[in-house]
């Protein structure tokens, strides 16, 4: 009997139930615990609940906003601010990481030995920094060693550098602006008809043709003359000195300037690692076999060896943007109001609902991170080898 | 007849050996790569001797106070009096040796580990040097039975920073493992918990994870369990770290080779044998230099524990530099730190390509 019902319980399909229930069993009774000492421990400490927060006065001043803020404005407005914060903060950092690491990344492949062991310098000592102390360093050296604002850096009269940050002018449109932006669209779209003009001839006849002189009179040469022929509708808002500070102008705060400064100094070297790989990843005989093909230098790079290097380039480098995005919540060290900063800091710290505001938080990421991961896969479909 | 007479070879032209030819090979070959070294050798000579000058030629070593440092240079002396401070937070003077016997002890256990090679009980050893250390670290490192106690808020510094480290990598091994062996099985709930649990964890910032352990996980145990903020900080990265070490075995298992799964299964090796006697030992062999990887990746998010208020290394610097006595040092402490991390990166980085190259000569199929 025993016997029976032990090869019974051994059985694959039977064991493998047994398993899965008992699992499921063990963390549901976990989870009940939990979320039973909880409930006692919510009621013990006279801990509020609920999202009524989010409509509370925040009762406090954030030093930069996107949309208009006050501290009249209630929590979930913090909420918005912080979260366009973080993602001004990721699509900055992301462009400037590409492009130092587009740079340094093809640099320690060059012939220049200096060059290339610059570059390799470079991708040693930054990658083996921890990012947050990074970001704390430059923090540091910018409030340690700018100037106060009487005594600003000037260059051109038109930018200024003091501890407060940096100062640009800013421009301002002005009536008929929007004239520009409509040929700049205009311009877009006839290039793209032209393209795709030509590409169609291209595979009907064999004949090539550079678009290289369409391009540039249709995206530049017609928004600059419509830009022209209106008078130049733009004005330049230079910042002044009043008082003890400056006004007026685009500013930059010290805190996202070392948020930016490190974010992407750190990622570039991993993005430029990605680019190398990429590229050292295409064997040189494709190379010559595109050469032997009769194509030439540009051709081969552009059809040949770039969309292999790019195939192995280009997950790496996304997954980097994803870190980027999720580095950027250190910026709470220096104070740079985004979104953990200023909604898990400070609204947590005023109201206490850390359960709410803590899981309000990881969604975001959460969000973030799996349209990052969608677009990979979208990605990676569409570089697949075709027939593999 | 003519003869022909062995001719001596001719020396290379005097353009193609020698240190000018090196010179016009790697750095002057076209235009365009004259123009850039040209630059580049501008730019170091703008950073390097004004880094050089600060850090060494214009620094004070000399035992002075703050104001007779110069303002030039670096004032390491400020470095070396609070080096205690960086290495030991504020554990007391009179208990460095116990920290020092833990390291020593670390030490004399891994040269014994190396020496037994093809002994008879090596795994046994192993197992139980693995499961002895940690009690005997602990003891010394709190206290107990004639050892004073020292709690855990007066651990700082760097030695904060490795027993973080250490700990967080040593404990979410196995937990890694399971989640690993979660993703890969066949059973769809146990698959479906582990794939939702990884995502997770690998979608969002450590940071919140940490917040996340600090103030919510003490909501969800009894009232009376008073837990302690270290610990609460290392169940945070355990939670965290074992995601990252599942992915990282999952790519061990994946190499494994088809047949070797089937061989076991062939033999008659229930589930649990085939996957500790043959897969496990060779996934956990092809994963270990990432495993090196995933430690250096844990170290530097150390320095996130400054953020819910440890003490590691980077935060007592951060909080040295409101010392009264050393105003406007801060630099000098960030680049003392910097110094210190990237020297344990940089060599851990060196370690984990000189394991890949070890062990990248089999499987190659």
């Amino acid at each position: 009997m025993i016997r029976r019902l032990l090869s019974f319980l051994y059985k694959n399909e039977v064991s493998a139930y047994l398993i899965q229930l008992l699992t499921f069993g063990a963390i549901a009774y976990v989870f009940y615990q939990a979320i039973d000492n909880l409930i006692i421990n919510i009621e013990n400490r006279g801990i509020r609940t609920g999202f009524d927060f989010l409509s509370l006065e925040s009762g406090f001043d954030i030093a930069e906003y996107l949309i208009d803020y006050s501290s009249s404005s209630s929590n979930l407005r913090v909420f918005y601010v912080g979260l366009l914060n973080t993602i001004l903060v990721s699509f900055v950092g992301i462009a400037f990481a590409s492009l130092i690491g587009l740079m340094v990344g093809i640099a320690r492949l060059s012939n220049n030995w200096l060059i290339a062991k610059l570059a390799g310098g470079y991708i040693e000592l930054f990658r083996n920094i921890p990012i947050l102390l990074q970001i704390l360093f430059w923090y540091n050296l910018a409030l340690t060693s700018f100037p106060h604002p009487k005594r600003s850096f000037e260059l051109f009269d038109s930018i200024f550098i003091n501890l407060r940050g940096i100062y640009l002018p800013k421009p301002i449109a002005a009536e008929g602006f929007i004239w520009v932006l409509g040929a700049l669209v205009v311009g877009v779209v006839l290039r793209i008809l032209v393209k795709r003009h030509f590409n169609k001839r291209h595979d009907e006849t064999g004949v090539e043709t550079s678009t290289f002189v369409y391009s540039f009179l249709l995206l530049i040469g017609l928004p600059v003359a419509v830009y022209f022929m209106l008078g130049a509708p733009l004005h330049l808002d230079y910042p002044a000195l009043k008082g003890f500070n400056f006004k007026g102008g685009i500013s930059l705060s010290p805190e996202f300037l070392s948020l930016i400064l490190a974010l992407s100094i750190y990622t570039a070297t991993y993005i430029a690692e990605a680019i190398r790989s990429g590229i050292e990843s295409v064997s040189q005989g494709q190379k010559e076999a595109a050469l032997a093909m009769g194509l030439t230098q540009k051709q081969s790079l552009k059809l040949v060896l770039l969309p292999q290097a790019l195939r192995v380039s280009i997950p790496p480098i996304i997954n980097q943007y994803l870190n980027l995005a999720k580095n950027s919540s250190l910026a709470t060290a220096i104070g740079y109001p985004e979104l953990t900063s200023v909604f898990t800091g400070t609204v947590l710290n005023q109201v206490g609902q850390a359960l709410e505001i803590v899981f309000m938080t990881m969604m975001v990421y959460l969000t973030i991170s799996l349209g990052i991961s969608l677009i990979l896969n979208i990605v990676n479909r569409r570089m697949r080898i075709k027939g593999q | 007849m003519a003869t022909f007479e062995q001719q001596t070879a001719k020396k290379a032209p005097n353009s193609e050996i020698g240190f000018a030819h090196w010179l016009r090979k790697n750095l002057f070959s076209n235009v365009t790569n004259s123009v850039l070294t040209v630059f580049a050798l501008y730019v170091l000579y703008l950073i390097v001797p004004a880094i050089a000058n600060w850090m060494l030629f214009d620094a004070t070593f000399a035992p002075v106070n703050n104001e007779q440092c110069g303002r030039e240079g670096a004032c390491w002396r400020y470095i070396i009096e609070k080096l205690d401070l960086f290495i030991y937070g504020f554990y007391p003077a009179e208990g460095y040796w116990r920290v020092q016997w833990v390291l020593i002890l670390a030490l004399v256990f891994v040269w014994i580990a190396k020496r037994l090679k093809q002994h008879q009980y090596k795994l046994k050893i192993i197992a139980g040097l693995i499961i002895i250390y940690p009690i005997v670290a602990f003891f010394l490192l709190y206290g107990g039975l004639s050892l004073e106690v020292v709690e855990t808020h007066q651990w700082g510094g760097l030695m904060l920073t490795v027993i973080v480290a250490t700990v967080g990598i040593v404990a979410s091994f196995p937990i890694g493992v399971l989640l690993a062996l979660g993703r890969q099985s066949k059973m769809p709930v146990i698959r479906l918990l582990s794939v939702i649990y990884i995502e997770f964890i690998r979608g969002v910032p450590l940071i919140t994870i940490l917040f996340m352990a600090s103030v919510i996980l003490p909501l969800f145990f009894h009232e009376g369990m008073n837990m302690d903020k270290l610990l609460r900080a290392l169940i945070g990265i355990t939670m965290f770290q074992s995601a990252y070490i599942a992915e990282v075995i999952r790519g061990g298992l994946q190499a494994v080779p088809r047949g070797q799964y089937e061989a076991a299964d062939a033999m008659g090796l229930s589930f649990l044998q085939k996957t500790t006697l043959i897969i496990l030992p060779q996934a956990l062999k092809i994963s270990i230099p990432n495993i090196v990887g995933s430690f250096i990746a844990l170290f530097k998010d150390t320095t996130l524990l400054l953020i819910i208020g440890l003490l590691d290394v980077l935060s007592m610097v951060h909080l040295s530099t409101s010392d009264e006595n050393w105003l406007g040092r801060s630099t000098e402490g960030f680049v003392f730190v910097m110094l210190v991390m990237w020297i344990i990166l940089y060599s851990m980085s060196r370690y984990s390509k000189a394991l890949e190259l070890k062990y990248s000569t089999e499987h190659k199929n």
